[in-house]
């Protein structure tokens, strides 16, 4: 029965994000086919990808009428007698001269497109896209924003997911920073990754390109349309694959350098000085959000890990220990990614609250600590 | 043979059925029928462990949210049912109906190497132990997907390396199947029996099995350095050091392009065996099945970068493997209206082996389709690591090879056991299968479609719909396997006597000239091929 009530929410969150109660934040689904294209090559890659449909679907089309004519027709119940031929070099030559034909007619339109995929010249606005276990890090490199920095992650409450509250049409879907771009405007991506491989995929801008650690890979987009376009990690990179998806926000000229200005304005303030010396409790408190969102996911909100894969903070000697925790923490080690992207102080706060949560008593860490231990 | 040596008292008349009792028949086995059989017991036995971890994740896709698993076992289900079912159970299956047919097929009296036939089916238990102890190991078992792409197989646990050592332990044991079916071909055909008169699953797996000696190694090459990135501080993969993860991929494609041959080509060659039959009517365009066969093993190795266009490459290598890649859709299309025009014309009947066969041209073409859309690179682009790709392989793994193995099992089930299978129960597992098969996989592509990328423990809500469908059709499909188990033990078991050459195959193989069940000794005196 419970199961059922749960089924019976799922069913009617589905209607309505299908019927577009939901509003326009979801307008871009689709269900039978590729979404709806934003972009000349979304627009492209539809159209080649219809083509191909139709011509696949009538040559089977051809050939099975073929064949089930002669299951029909040449079957022994229905006194069918069997020829005996078995061989015709003119019919073999045709059979293997056409369909060469026919790829090379398909190979034509396709040709134009990866050529235009590739070409990242001439961009107005280059971002570099970061992909790491399991978020994605936007860094606007050139243009109207440039200097502009971010991180972007899943949104949707734990709670969804483990179905103790109602799912929402966007589940799964939404992020708490999502990218903003100014429509028509000829965006760069430059993908890296930080741990393993991720890939950056936006459908309804036929985009998906490999973040790769260690080595900068590029795609473009020109969104046509103003709106919200969502989009997931397509490269398998670990337990939270499913959980880190991409939401672009595509916006007028003006709407964009408002973001922007607005986004400046937020970061300023947001920057905190590491030289100031931090009280326990504000490191404690400002520790336990920066645990949560980098944190939690593999040594978990106990502090006790995943026995065998992710070792348990609480009790943990590295932790303990001043100096290791902040090599540690700044270089990584094995599946321990190294967390030097995160600030001074954002590292020191939850230096400090791991150092005193579950039991654990060891003392803090001011973010002057880890400036020094920065090369 | 030892088996001949160790029973000098037996009775002349019944020398060819004579055989060592007990575990000593199959531990020392030398008997290329008794280790064709172990080698079928064991894929269909790893074949029901890699569905149960399918219904796994079916059962966790039902519907969205995380219900019975976390994330990281839901990645272990899908990495280990990808290698479970091709290295456990597609592959064997093949070499145990290699062990099986080639000899009868040629008139030759036994593999030509006897004791390593044995070696290399022993190898396969220990590897499968491997695997199933990895899940209870720390951290389990590996999860980097079946293609275990580095730098995600560096953060998993010690699961990982007993996945590495089972490759290697499946690998050798390929390596070693493929030299003993080259010889048996090259070296045993009866008098008479050219190479262009040979049945044309023994040319598909002569082909086959100089993929398998070609690609193997290279498989084995790239765990080995997986291996050494984990534990010896090597840096093949590892940018840091110098390395490049997308290396790995290049490294496993030219393996694993070829690898996807390896599974379909003897299912090409078991239709071709069945369709003339069936169809009473000699198999059309012989020649050029031989070509098109050895032309789709020559172009795999041409092709792997198709797996890795979103990798990033240059315009012009993107260009080149779409190319490359369309091309096999020549080939494979001759295939194809070679066994159509085989049908035509002919008088036909439809007994269970016919209708699989059948059903594999139909639904194996559709997978057929389905690469050809995703050779286009700019297609590829969008539907890459999404459920589209997960639907065409299953067209062609499912319906291509599995459809296949189940057409050879039918066909060949009367000369293994001297029964005829209960034939309404046959076409009952047809025709679920078919049907279930659909509706499991043919909403993914819908699903793809729509952007649902693959190996994702959970979705969004506008996948749920086709995502209950598939589960649906996933425990559909999977209860009626054992249907087929139910089908194979009855049939061992009794049934109807079976003739020498139940179908009336005029033109069918030598195998239909020794008695039903062959006995234990076939062709001591090589028959003469005219």
């Amino acid at each position: 029965m419970k199961m059922f009530s749960r089924f019976a929410v799922v069913r009617a969150a589905l209607a309505a994000s299908l019927s577009g109660v939901a509003g326009g934040a979801v307008a871009v689904q689709s269900k039978f086919n590729l979404a709806p294209p934003m972009t000349p090559i979304a627009n492209e890659i539809y159209s080649l990808h219809n083509m191909m449909l139709i011509i696949c679907t009538a040559i089977f089309v051809a050939v099975f009428s073929v064949m089930f004519y002669s299951i029909w027709k040449h079957r022994k119940s229905k006194g069918a007698v069997a020829a005996n031929w078995h061989e015709n070099t003119t019919v073999e030559i045709v059979w293997t001269v056409i369909p060469f034909i026919i790829v090379i007619v398909m190979a034509l339109p396709a040709t134009k497109t990866v050529v235009a995929m590739k070409d990242t010249s001439n961009a107005e606005l280059t971002i570099k896209v970061t992909g790491s276990q399991w978020k994605w890090g936007y860094d606007y490199l050139r243009g109207e924003g440039e200097g502009i920095s971010f991180l972007s992650q899943l949104a949707t409450p734990a709670a969804q997911i483990e179905g103790r509250e109602a799912k929402t049409a966007t589940y799964l879907l939404e992020v708490d920073n999502p990218l903003v771009v100014p429509v028509n405007k000829k965006v760069r991506v430059i993908t890296t990754a930080s741990d393993v491989i991720h890939a950056w995929w936006m459908p309804a801008f036929g985009v998906k390109q490999d973040a790769i650690p260690g080595f900068a890979r590029d795609t473009w987009f020109r969104a046509d349309q103003i709106g919200t376009f969502r989009g997931q990690c397509a490269e398998l990179c670990g337990k939270d694959h499913a959980f880190m998806p991409i939401v672009v926000q595509v916006v007028s000229a003006e709407d964009y350098s408002k973001w922007v200005n607005g986004k400046k304005q937020q970061m300023a303030a947001l920057a905190d000085d590491p030289n100031k010396t931090w009280t326990r409790p504000e490191l404690m408190a400002r520790g336990e959000k920066v645990y949560q969102a980098n944190c939690q996911a593999c040594h978990q909100a106990s502090g006790q890990g995943v026995q065998g894969a992710f070792p348990a903070l609480a009790g943990s000697k590295v932790v303990a220990s001043k100096g290791d925790q902040i090599a540690l923490l700044l270089n990584g080690k094995n599946a321990m990614p190294s967390w030097k992207a995160l600030s001074d102080v954002e590292l020191a706060a939850v230096s400090t609250y791991t150092k005193n949560s579950w039991g654990n008593s060891a003392g803090e860490v001011q973010p002057a600590e880890f400036k020094a231990a920065r090369k | 043979m030892s088996a001949v040596v160790h029973t000098p008292t037996a009775g002349h008349a019944d020398h060819a059925h004579d055989h060592p009792h007990g575990w000593r028949r199959w531990l020392f086995a030398t008997n290329h029928k008794d280790i064709g059989t172990m080698y079928l017991w064991f894929s269909f036995t790893m074949f029901l462990f890699g569905g149960v971890l399918a219904l796994g994740i079916r059962m966790e896709l039902f519907q969205p949210g995380l219900q019975f698993w976390k994330p990281e076992f839901f990645n272990q289900l899908t990495t280990m049912h990808g290698v479970i079912m091709v290295f456990g159970a597609i592959m064997p299956a093949f070499v145990g109906f290699a062990n099986w047919q080639i000899p009868l097929q040629i008139g030759a009296p036994d593999m030509a190497f006897a004791r390593m036939n044995n070696f290399s089916f022993w190898l396969l238990p220990p590897a499968a132990l491997l695997i199933v102890i990895s899940f209870f190991v720390p951290g389990g078992a590996t999860a980097a997907g079946w293609t275990l792409y580095a730098p995600l197989t560096v953060q998993m646990g010690p699961g990982m390396d007993l996945a590495i050592f089972a490759l290697h332990i499946l690998g050798a044991s390929s390596i070693m199947g493929s030299i003993n079916i080259i010889t048996t071909i090259l070296n045993m055909r009866a008098p008479g029996m050219t190479l262009m008169k040979m049945p044309m699953f023994v040319w598909t797996w002569l082909i086959t099995a100089y993929l398998l000696i070609a690609v193997m190694p290279v498989l084995a090459g790239a765990i080995t350095m997986t291996l050494t990135d984990r534990h010896f501080g090597t840096s093949f993969f590892n940018a840091a050091g110098g390395g490049d993860p997308v290396m790995y991929q290049h490294i496993f494609w030219f393996f694993g392009h070829p690898e996807v041959y390896i599974m379909i080509l003897p299912a090409f060659g078991i239709v071709s065996q069945i369709i003339p039959v069936f169809a009473r009517k000699p198999l059309f365009g012989y020649a050029s099945m031989v070509y098109a066969t050895a032309s789709i093993a020559i172009l795999s190795f041409i092709v792997w970068a198709h797996h890795m266009f979103t990798t990033g490459m240059p315009v012009t290598g993107q260009l080149f493997f779409m190319y490359a890649t369309m091309l096999i859709a020549i080939p494979t299309g001759v295939k194809v209206f070679n066994w159509v025009a085989t049908m035509y014309k002919g008088s036909m009947t439809f007994e269970t082996p016919m209708l699989f066969a059948v059903g594999f041209i139909f639904v194996f073409t559709m997978g057929g389709f389905t690469g050809l859309i995703l050779a286009m690179a700019p297609i590829d682009i969008q539907l890459q690591d999404s459920y589209y790709v997960v639907a065409h392989f299953h067209y062609v793994l499912v319906a291509g090879s599995l459809f296949a193995l189940f057409a050879g099992t039918y066909y060949w089930l009367p000369k293994w056991t001297g029964h005829m299978y209960n034939e309404a129960l046959g076409k009952w597992h047809f025709w679920l299968s078919m049907i279930f098969f659909n509706i499991t996989f043919f909403p993914m592509h819908f699903l793809g479609l729509a952007g649902m990328p693959r190996r994702y423990a959970d979705y969004p809500l506008q996948f749920a719909d086709f995502n209950l469908m598939a589960s649906i059709g996933a425990f559909g499909f999977g209860f009626t396997q054992l249907l087929f188990l139910y089908i194979v033990v009855k049939c061992i078991k009794g049934g109807p006597k079976a003739a020498a050459n139940p179908w009336g195959a005029e033109d069918g193989g030598l195998e239909w000239t020794v008695p039903s069940p062959a006995p234990f000794h076939t062709f001591e005196t090589p028959p003469v091929v005219k």
